[in-house]
């Protein structure tokens, strides 16, 4: 095995350059590092000015997710041993503006995912001194594959329907609001469907599922998004055919 | 703060399988269209006697109709099966408190698929 590999940066510094530039910088090829570690090998030891965001290090804070080699990855959890003996080609998530080099503006995320109020609703309240709201394990097991999303936003980066519409809601979104609704404790899915339903919304998925492909944690939003089609559609029928006490 | 905002590219449904699958899954609503409208000009043909159903089949079996139909079977192919992938994804079925095997919901897609297409094939072979 060759003891270097290189890896091909997107560079984009504001005020400098008008699109973004690749650059090569050669970095050790170990066992056990991956790709955010030749980031960090980069900009400790060979250019500081190199930007981009992690935190963990770990798969858990999903701060590190880019472009490699064109697939949405977290890179701290992607091995520059599976891409020997490269180059490794890494570039900003993509369809999220390019703040800087590596760092892209979430800002859009940020402000769509309280609209889908992915917290916990209750009509009323129990007073604390009645203990914890208890479930079920089966009841768990309803929600908990939605409820690993950590954020990572490469759902929205692999997903199609959210480049050329970035009005869409989005793959982590929905499937964080079926997080909730799926919870046997929540009682706010009636809060969470206008957004849900509207255009923007699970009508806008075209199921491609590049979102569950992408997903480093296997949420699989796009089972999410047709399963609540199938609950909203139903429920559309309902609200036509029975009387309103009986839906 | 001067963003950059990447173009997408004209050509990006080419980029992956999975969006060129989706590209063609798309325009396959064309083809489904084509099957309504052939399927109303058949029924208005049946209407209108044994003459114009004749007429009808006649030009039915020019070269061009038929290369249309073929290419819209192979895209309402895809298009059902596309379906029948999105529906184990969207039915959760539960039986005796266990999730009946996404697997299963779409086996059970096909043969009702199957079952209906030799009730079709019964009544007009018949």
């Amino acid at each position: 095995m060759a003891d270097q590999i290189t890896l091909e940066v997107a560079r984009y510094r504001p005020g400098l350059d008008t699109e973004p530039v690749m650059q090569s910088y050669q970095v050790p090829l170990r066992e056990h590092w991956a790709i955010l570690d030749g980031l960090t090998y980069i900009k400790d030891h060979l250019d500081g000015t190199l930007s981009f965001r992690w935190s963990c290090r770990m798969g858990i804070c999903g701060s590190c997710g880019m472009t490699v080699n064109g697939d949405p990855q977290l890179t701290c959890a992607t091995f520059l041993t599976d891409y020997a003996p490269g180059p490794v080609r890494v570039e900003p998530l993509r369809n999220f503006p390019v703040v800087r080099d590596l760092v892209v503006d979430i800002g859009d995320f940020m402000e769509k995912l309280p609209t889908v109020k992915p917290w916990m609703i209750r009509d009323v309240d129990s007073p604390v001194e009645e203990g914890e709201y208890l479930q079920t394990p089966e009841e768990l097991d309803e929600y908990k594959q939605f409820s690993m999303c950590i954020n990572c936003m490469l759902c929205y980066s692999a997903c199609p329907v959210y480049a050329l519409d970035p009005s869409f809601v989005g793959p982590a979104a929905i499937a964080l609001a079926q997080r909730y609704n799926l919870d046997s404790r929540d009682e706010g899915a009636a809060d969470r469907d206008d957004v849900l339903t509207s255009p923007e919304g699970i009508w806008a998925c075209t199921f491609v599922g590049e979102c569950s492909a992408a997903c480093p944690k296997d949420v699989d939003p796009a089972a999410a998004i047709q399963r609540y089609k199938l609950t909203a559609a139903t429920q559309a029928v309902k609200n036509f055919l029975l009387p309103r006490g009986a839906r | 703060m001067s963003l950059y905002h990447r173009p997408i590219p004209i050509f990006w449904w080419l980029e992956r399988r999975s969006y060129l699958v989706f590209v063609l899954r798309e325009l396959s609503s064309v083809f489904i269209a084509w099957f309504v409208v052939y399927l109303l000009l058949l029924i208005n043909a049946v209407s209108g006697g044994s003459a114009e159903y004749e007429r009808f089949l006649d030009r039915s079996g020019h070269w061009w109709v038929v290369a249309i139909n073929v290419i819209a079977l192979l895209f309402v192919l895809l298009h059902s099966v596309t379906w029948f992938g999105l529906a184990p994804k969207a039915i959760v079925v539960r039986m005796r408190g266990r999730r009946v095997p996404p697997r299963l919901v779409a086996v059970a897609h096909y043969a009702a698929w199957l079952v209906l297409s030799a009730v079709v094939a019964w009544v007009i072979l018949r």
